[in-house]
C-alpha cells in the first residue's frame, strides 16, 4: 500500500495553510501506512541562506554545540533550528557543500535528510500524525509539499527508509509501489558518481530524476524518462525547487486522485485525502493516466 | 434480468445516514440488519467524503442514495439494492456484484464491477483501468471511456462502452459479449471484433434501455469477443512456457 499527497499551491493567500493542509492530507491516509511518514515543505526562498535538514538518532548529543563547531568550520554564520529528532541548519548559499561536508566531518551519526535553498524534510518511524506533531508541521508555511505514510515492503522500517527521498538539491521524491530493477539502476547512477544512504528502491528512483535533471532535463522530461528506464510499480510525486509533478507506470495499479482549482493542484492516493481542501466540491477531480507525465512549475 | 425501479419517492421518508456523525459500520450493519419485506425502502447517505466499503453485501431490495464520491468497494458484493452514487466512486466498485444495480453519476476507478456475477453497474463518467476484469455475468454500461486491460478474462457478462477502450481490451477473454461505440486502443489477447447478429442488436438495445441510455443505436457498436484459440493448449506453444 503506502498512502502518498502532495499539494502545489497557485494561490498566495494559502501558503501560510500549507502546513495544515498538507498534514490532514496525509493524516487521512494513515491506515494505508502505519510504518513510518514524512513530509516535504517547500518554504520561501531566501537570497542569503540555504538549508540542510540533518536527523540525529541522538539529536541531546549530536546538535548541541553543533552551531558554534559547524560555523568555526566553514568560516562563516550558521544557525541551527533543532525540532525533536530533526533540525534545520541555515547558512549562505556558497557554503552550503563546505557545510555538508563539516556536518558529516563533525557528527559521523548524523543523516543528512535534503539539502537546498527552500526544502525541509521531516521523516520518522511512526503513523502521520505522530510525526506531524514531532516536527510541528501544521504550522509551517510554503509554496508546495508532498507527504507520503509508508507500509515498508523493499527495505527496513528505519527513519532512512521513510520518504521522502531527497538525492538533489531542492528535490524529492514520494513513492506508492515497488521498482525491480533498483539494483542495476543503482549500480549504473553510483558509476556515475550519485551516492546512496540506503538499500531502498525509491532512493534509486529520487537519484535517478537527480541524474536526469543534472545532464539538463526538465523535470517534466526526466519524468518521461522513468517510463523507459524504470521497472516496476510506481505512482511517483515529485518536488524541486519551483515544480510538482507526478507520475504513473503504464499498468498503473497503484491509486492516485488529483485535483485542480484556481487555488491550488492536490494529489492524493485517495480522494479521502482531497475531501477536506477548500473549493473540492467544484474542484476538476480526475485520476491521472497512466504512462503519462504531469508537471507545474511556478 | 431487468433492474428493480424502486420508486425514488418511496411511501416512507428515507433513512437518513450521515457520515460525519455516525460511523460506517453502523450504516452498513443497519443495512445488514433489514429483513425480507422491510418497509424502510429508501436509505440516504450524505458526506461519504470517499469512505471505503459503501453500502456492502447489502442483500435486501432497498434504494441507496450515496450523496457523494466514495471509496474502495461501494457496493460489493449487492444482491438486489439499487444504489446510485451522486459523486464519483473509487476503485473495485460493485466488487463481485450478484444482482440488483448500482449507478455511479460520475467516474469510476479501476476494476470497477469485477468477478461481478450479476446485476448492473452503470457508470455515466468514464470508468479507470481493467473495467470489468473477471466479470462473470454482470452487466457493465459505461456512457464515457474505460481504461487499459478492461475486461480481462472477462468469462461471462456484457460491458457496453458508449466512448472509447484502451489498451488490452478483453485480453484472455472467454465468453463475456464487449460492445464499444468508439475506438478500442488495442485488443488484447485472443480478443477478436464480431459480427453484430440480430440476436446482439436486441441485446444490446435492451442493455441500453435498462441502463437509461438513450439517442444511440446498437447498430453504432462493435462487439468483440473471444477467438476460443486459448481454450486448449497447442503443443506448438510448448515452447512458450
Amino acid at each position: 500500500m503506502c498512502g502518498i499527497v502532495g499539494l502545489f499551491l497557485k494561490d498566495k493567500s494559502l501558503e501560510p495553510q500549507l502546513g495544515a493542509m498538507l498534514s490532514q492530507m496525509l493524516i487521512s491516509l494513515s491506515d494505508r501506512g502505519p510504518d513510518s511518514a514524512g513530509i516535504a515543505i517547500y518554504g520561501a526562498p531566501s537570497k542569503n541562506e540555504a538549508k540542510i535538514t540533518i536527523q540525529s538518532a541522538k539529536p541531546d548529543r549530536d546538535f548541541r554545540s553543533l552551531e558554534a563547531e559547524l560555523a568555526k568550520a566553514i568560516g562563516t554564520p550558521v544557525t541551527i533550528a533543532v525540532k525533536s529528532t530533526h533540525a534545520v541548519v541555515k547558512t549562505t548559499p556558497a557554503k552550503i557543500d563546505e557545510a555538508r561536508k563539516a556536518i558529516q566531518a563533525l557528527r559521523p551519526d548524523i543523516r543528512i535528510m535534503g539539502a537546498g535553498d527552500v526544502v525541509e524534510i521531516y521523516k520518522e518511524v511512526g503513523l502521520p500524525e505522530a510525526v506531524v506533531d514531532r516536527f510541528d508541521v501544521r504550522k509551517m508555511t510554503g509554496t508546495h509539499g508532498i507527504g507520503h505514510t509508508r507500509m515498508a515492503t523493499e527495505s527496513a522500517v528505519t527513519t532512512m527508509g521513510a520518504h521522502p527521498f531527497s538525492t538533489g538539491a531542492d528535490q524529492c521524491l514520494v513513492h506508492n509501489g515497488s521498482l525491480s530493477n533498483h539494483n542495476n539502476v543503482r549500480r549504473e547512477l553510483i558509476r556515475e558518481g550519485m551516492t546512496f544512504e540506503t538499500e531502498n528502491d525509491t532512493e534509486v528512483a529520487a537519484a535517478y530524476l537527480s541524474s536526469q535533471m543534472a545532464h539538463g532535463k526538465n523535470l517534466g522530461e526526466a519524468l518521461e524518462g522513468t517510463l523507459s528506464d524504470l521497472d516496476g510499480f510506481f505512482t511517483f510525486v515529485v518536488g524541486t525547487k519551483n515544480g510538482f509533478g507526478v507520475v504513473r507506470d503504464p499498468i498503473a495499479c497503484k491509486p492516485a486522485v488529483m485535483a485542480e482549482t484556481d487555488q491550488y493542484v492536490a494529489f492524493g492516493s485517495e480522494y479521502r485525502a482531497l475531501t477536506k481542501l477548500p473549493g473540492i466540491d467544484n474542484a476538476r477531480v480526475w485520476e491521472p493516466e497512466p504512462a503519462t507525465v504531469y508537471f507545474w512549475e511556478h | 434480468m431487468p433492474a428493480t425501479k424502486l420508486s425514488r419517492t418511496a411511501a416512507h421518508d428515507p433513512r437518513v445516514f450521515d457520515l460525519d456523525h455516525q460511523s460506517l459500520r453502523e450504516l452498513n450493519q443497519a443495512l445488514h440488519n433489514l429483513a425480507p419485506g422491510s418497509n424502510e425502502t429508501a436509505w440516504e447517505v450524505l458526506n461519504p467524503k470517499g469512505s471505503h466499503s459503501v453500502a456492502v453485501g447489502v442483500d435486501q431490495p432497498v434504494a441507496i442514495d450515496v450523496r457523494g464520491s466514495v471509496g474502495y468497494y461501494c457496493g460489493g458484493m449487492n444482491s438486489g439494492s439499487t444504489i446510485t452514487v451522486h459523486g464519483s466512486a473509487g476503485p473495485g466498485v460493485g466488487e463481485n456484484m450478484m444482482s440488483g444495480s448500482i449507478t455511479i453519476k460520475g467516474d469510476a476507478s479501476q476494476y470497477a464491477g469485477a468477478t461481478g456475477k450479476g446485476g448492473l453497474l452503470v457508470i455515466e463518467g468514464n470508468a479507470s483501468s481493467r473495467c470489468g476484469i473477471s466479470m462473470k455475468g454482470i452487466d457493465i454500461v459505461v456512457y464515457g471511456n474505460i481504461g487499459h486491460m478492461s475486461a480481462f478474462m472477462a468469462q461471462s457478462g456484457n460491458l457496453v462502452v458508449l466512448g472509447d477502450a484502451g489498451d488490452a481490451l478483453g485480453d484472455s477473454i472467454y465468453e463475456a459479449r464487449l460492445f464499444v461505440r468508439g475506438k478500442v486502443d488495442s485488443l488484447g489477447a485472443d480478443c477478436i471484433a464480431k459480427e453484430m447478429r440480430p440476436e446482439h442488436l436486441e441485446l444490446l438495445q435492451g442493455l441500453l434501455d435498462r441502463a437509461g441510455v438513450t439517442g444511440f443505436k446498437p447498430s453504432e457498436f462493435k462487439r468483440y469477443g473471444s477467438a476460443r484459440t486459448l481454450y486448449n493448449f497447442n503443443i506448438d506453444n510448448a515452447d512458450a512456457y
